[in-house]
C-alpha cells in the first residue's frame, strides 16, 4: 500500500507541477449542470446513504450548499463515493469535481498533493475514553495505561508522539477492525480508547453498554480539521466552494434559519441584507445568482442546523458543538464579512 | 466398556461370511447388536479403537459446547421483526436478523434509486434463472447463445434504463449483488475466450505472439489484483484530458477481466500439455487448419482436464470482486458495510456479515458442485 501511495503522490506531483489549468472548472461544472462531489463510502454523520440510498451527512451539505448557491437547486449533487487511498487522485484526475470526504487539511496535501482546501466544515482531534470507574479526569493521568487503537493510521502515531512529549508510557492493543476494537475497550481489555474525538462521541453513544458509564477525557492531541478540498487553478470554483460553506456559518452568526430566511429577507441589519443578496454585489462578485446565499439557506440550512441534524442532538451520534460552535460561543466557527 | 469389541465384530463378520451361502436352511435370527446399522457403525467408526474413542468424545463435546449456545444465538433468542427497530435488538440477547428486515434493500442493491429496486431485481433473477438453465445439459444447444445474448441486452435496458419509460440510472449508482454478479460473470465470460488465447499464444512457434503472451501474463501475475484494480481506477484517468473519463464500473471489469485472464491462462496451458504430441501430429496428418485442429481436437481434451483448476479460478474471481470496493463501488460487501455505518445497526455487524458470507458461499458452493458433475459427465467416455 506505502508503496503505490508513494507512485501515485509522485506520478500526481509530476503531473501537476507544471502550469495549473486555467480556471476550467467553474464553467465545466455549469455546462454540465451538476456537481461531482466525491463523499465517504459510508461514514455516519458525515455522508452514507440511508436505507433508500439518499446521502446524507455533514460533507453531504456540503456539497448540497455548493449546488444551492450555483445552481439554486441543492439537489443538483451526483455523489462518488471514494475510499481513502483513492480520494486524492480522484480528485487531481478531474473525475470530481469536489472532495467533501473528512480529509484533514495538511500542508503537504495543500501544496505537492494540488488541492486546494476551502474552509473547515469540521473540527476534529484525537482524544481518549475511559470508562468512569477508573476515575481518570484527564489524559495526563494515563502513565503506564493500555490503550486500544487502530493499527498504520495517524492515530497511531499521534498516540505515541503525545506520550513521547509528555514522557509517560503505554502498551498499545492494536486491533484491525473498528468494531472487534470497540468490542475489546468494552470488555475491559484497555483502560483507555483512542481515535477521533467525533468516533468516540459515536462508539459511546452506541456500542457502549452504557454510555453513562464512559467519558471522553478533554485533551486533544491532534488536530484535524476536516475541510472540502478541490483542484489547484480554478480560483473561481475555490471561491464558490469556500464561499458557500462560510455563509452557512454567516447564516448562523446571525441567526437565520431555513425556517426564518424568507422574513430575514426584509431585515433592516445591512449586514443580513448583504449576505441574502438584498443588497446585490457578493453574487455578481462570484459570478452566481445575487439570493446564492439566500438559497443554501433555504434549502440547506445554516451550519448549526446541518451540525444537529447529521452529528448532533438531533443525530444518532449526539456530539456537542464543542470546536464547531460559533468564535462567540467558545468554537472555532469565524466568517469573514460578506462584503 | 467392552473389553473386545474388536474381537467380537471380527467374529461375526466371519460367521456371517461363512454361513450366507446356507442362509435358507438356519432358522433367521437377529444380527448381533456390532452389525445393527446405527450402532454397529457407530461402534466401528467412532470407537473403534482407544483414539477414536477419545476423539470421538472430544468431538461430541465441543458440538456440546458450541451448538446449543449458537442455536440459542441464532434462532431462540434472535430477534427476527424489524418492527421493534435497532432497540428491541439491544435488548435481546440473541442475533438481530431484523437488520435484513430493514437494510436489506441497501444490502441487496446498493445506492440504486430507492423505487427502481424492482429492475436490479429483476435482471438479477433473468441471469440466475438463465445460469441455472445453461446448466442443465439435455437444453445444451445453439439456442442458449441466442438466450444469453437477448438476456444481457434485456438486463442492459433494465439496469440502465433511458428508454421504454424507465428512468435513465448511471452506473455509480448500481450496487449490491447485481454488480457482484455482473462484474463475476462478465469478468470470467470474457476472461475465459482471452485465456484461451494466451495459452495458445504462450506456446506458439512465432516468436513475437509467444513473448507478447508471456510478457502479459508474467506481469499481470506478478501484481496483486487490488493494485490492477488501482492503476485501472487511480492511475489511468490521470493520464486522460481532463473532462474525458471513462466509466469506473467499466475500469473495474476491463481490470478484473485482464487479471481472471492471465491466471486462467495458466490453467488452460496446464491442460494443453498434458495433451500428447500425437493428437496433434494425428490432427495434422489428416490435414486440419491450426484452429481447426486446436478447436475439434487439442482443446475438448484439454479444456476437460483443466475443469478443476479453471472453476477454481471462477470461484476465486467471484470473491475476488469484492476488492471493488477501494475503488469507490458497493458491491455486495461493500453495501453490506455501507448498511453497517448506520450507528443504530453497527454493533450488528457479525450478522451483517454472516449473510454477505452465506451469498457467497451460495454461489461459490453451486459452482464447485457444479464443476464436480460436469467432470464427471464430460468424463463418461472415457470411464470404464
Amino acid at each position: 500500500m506505502k508503496i503505490i501511495k508513494t507512485v501515485m503522490a509522485a506520478a500526481a506531483a509530476a503531473m501537476f507541477a507544471g502550469p495549473a489549468l486555467a480556471g476550467q472548472t467553474f464553467d465545466s461544472v455549469k455546462a454540465k449542470g451538476f456537481v461531482q462531489c466525491g463523499v465517504n463510502l459510508g461514514l455516519y454523520g458525515f455522508s452514507a446513504p440511508d436505507d433508500k440510498g439518499n446521502w446524507s451527512g455533514l460533507d453531504v451539505d456540503v456539497c448540497r450548499a455548493v449546488a444551492a448557491a450555483l445552481f439554486g437547486d441543492s439537489t443538483k449533487v451526483k455523489f462518488t463515493p471514494l475510499s481513502a487511498q483513492q480520494r486524492l487522485p480522484a480528485l487531481q484526475s478531474g473525475e470530481i469535481d469536489m472532495l467533501a470526504r473528512n480529509t484533514t487539511w495538511t500542508l503537504s496535501r495543500d501544496t505537492a498533493n494540488g488541492l486546494n482546501f476551502t474552509t473547515v466544515n469540521y473540527y476534529d482531534g484525537q482524544g481518549f475514553m475511559v470508562a468512569k470507574k477508573l476515575g481518570v479526569k484527564s489524559a495526563k493521568e494515563l502513565n503506564g495505561a493500555t490503550v486500544c487503537v487502530l493499527p498504520g493510521t495517524t492515530t497511531e502515531q499521534n498516540l505515541s508522539d503525545y506520550f513521547r512529549a509528555t514522557k509517560m508510557t503505554f502498551k498499545p492493543v492494536v486491533i484491525e477492525k473498528n468494531e472487534e476494537l470497540n468490542g475489546a475497550f468494552f470488555s475491559g481489555r484497555c483502560d483507555a480508547i483512542s481515535s477521533d474525538a467525533s468516533q468516540l462521541a459515536a462508539i459511546r453513544a452506541n456500542e457502549s453498554p452504557n454510555p453513562d458509564d464512559y467519558v471522553i477525557l478533554p485533551e486533544l492531541i491532534s488536530k484535524e480539521p476536516l475541510a472540502p478540498a478541490v483542484r489547484q487553478g480554478d480560483d473561481q470554483w475555490m471561491d464558490l466552494v469556500r464561499w458557500s460553506g462560510l455563509a452557512m456559518i454567516a447564516a448562523e452568526e446571525k441567526g437565520i434559519t431555513s425556517a426564518n430566511v424568507d422574513q430575514m429577507m426584509s431585515s433592516a441589519d445591512p449586514e443580513v441584507k448583504r449576505l441574502l443578496g438584498v443588497t446585490p454585489g457578493n453574487g455578481k462578485a462570484l459570478g452566481i445568482d445575487e439570493a446564492w446565499a439566500a438559497k443554501i439557506i433555504k434549502q440547506v440550512g445554516n451550519y448549526g442546523e446541518s451540525f444537529e441534524r447529521n452529528v448532533g442532538k438531533g443525530s444518532k451520534l449526539k456530539i456537542s458543538r464543542g470546536l464547531n460552535a460559533l468564535y462567540t460561543q467558545g468554537g472555532l466557527l469565524y466568517a469573514p464579512p460578506f462584503k | 466398556m467392552n473389553p473386545a469389541p474388536d474381537d467380537q465384530t471380527r467374529r461375526a463378520t466371519a460367521a456371517s461370511e461363512i454361513e450366507e451361502p446356507s442362509s435358507a436352511q438356519t432358522p433367521e435370527r437377529a444380527p448381533p447388536a456390532s452389525q445393527l446399522r446405527l450402532l454397529g457403525w457407530a461402534r466401528k467408526n467412532l470407537f473403534g479403537s482407544l483414539p477414536n474413542t477419545i476423539l470421538t468424545l472430544l468431538a461430541f463435546w465441543l458440538l456440546w459446547e458450541i451448538l446449543p449456545p449458537l442455536v440459542r444465538w441464532g434462532l431462540v433468542d434472535a430477534v427476527f421483526s424489524p418492527a421493534g427497530g435497532a432497540a428491541s435488538c439491544r435488548e435481546a440477547t440473541g442475533a438481530c436478523w431484523a437488520l435484513m428486515g430493514e437494510k436489506n434493500r441497501l444490502m441487496l442493491f446498493g445506492v440504486y434509486p430507492y423505487d427502481q429496486h424492482w429492475r436490479p431485481a429483476l435482471a438479477t433473477a433473468l441471469v440466475i434463472g438463465l445460469l441455472a438453465t445453461s446448466a442443465v445439459r439435455s437444453l445444451w444447444g445453439r439456442w442458449l447463445i441466442w438466450a444469453w445474448a437477448v438476456c444481457l441486452a434485456v438486463v442492459g435496458i433494465l439496469m440502465w434504463g433511458g428508454v421504454l419509460g424507465l428512468a435513465y440510472v448511471e452506473t455509480a449508482q448500481w450496487g449490491g449483488l447485481p454488480l457482484t454478479l455482473g462484474l463475476a460473470i462478465l469478468g470470467i465470460v470474457l476472461a475465459f475466450p482471452l485465456s484461451i488465447l494466451l495459452a495458445l499464444g504462450r506456446r506458439s512457434d512465432l516468436p513475437a505472439i509467444r513473448a507478447l503472451s508471456v510478457g502479459y501474463i508474467e506481469l499481470v501475475r506478478g501484481v496483486p489484483l487490488v493494485s490492477v484494480l488501482f492503476m485501472a481506477s487511480v492511475m489511468f484517468p490521470l493520464f486522460l484530458p481532463e473532462g474525458v473519463s471513462i466509466d469506473k464500473l467499466l475500469r473495474a471489469l476491463v481490470g478484473i477481466t485482464l487479471f481472471t485472464a492471465a491466471y486462467l491462462a495458466e490453467a488452460v496451458r496446464g491442460g494443453l500439455q498434458a495433451i500428447p504430441r500425437g493428437q496433434e501430429e494425428a490432427a495434422d496428418a489428416l490435414g486440419l487448419t491450426y484452429w481447426q485442429k486446436m478447436r475439434m481436437v487439442v482443446l475438448p481434451q484439454a479444456l476437460r482436464l483443466v475443469i478443476p483448476p479453471i472453476v477454481n479460478q471462477f470461484i476465486s474471481c467471484f470473491k475476488d470482486t469484492s476488492l471493488v470496493t477501494i475503488v469507490g463501488l458497493y458491491d455486495l460487501l461493500a453495501a453490506t458495510k455501507a448498511a453497517l455505518a448506520d450507528p443504530d445497526w453497527r454493533p450488528f455487524f457479525v450478522e451483517g456479515y454472516i449473510a454477505a458470507a452465506l451469498v457467497y458461499w451460495s454461489f461459490c458452493f453451486f459452482m464447485s458442485r457444479y464443476s464436480q458433475w460436469l467432470e464427471r459427465e464430460l468424463a463418461k467416455g472415457s470411464r470404464r
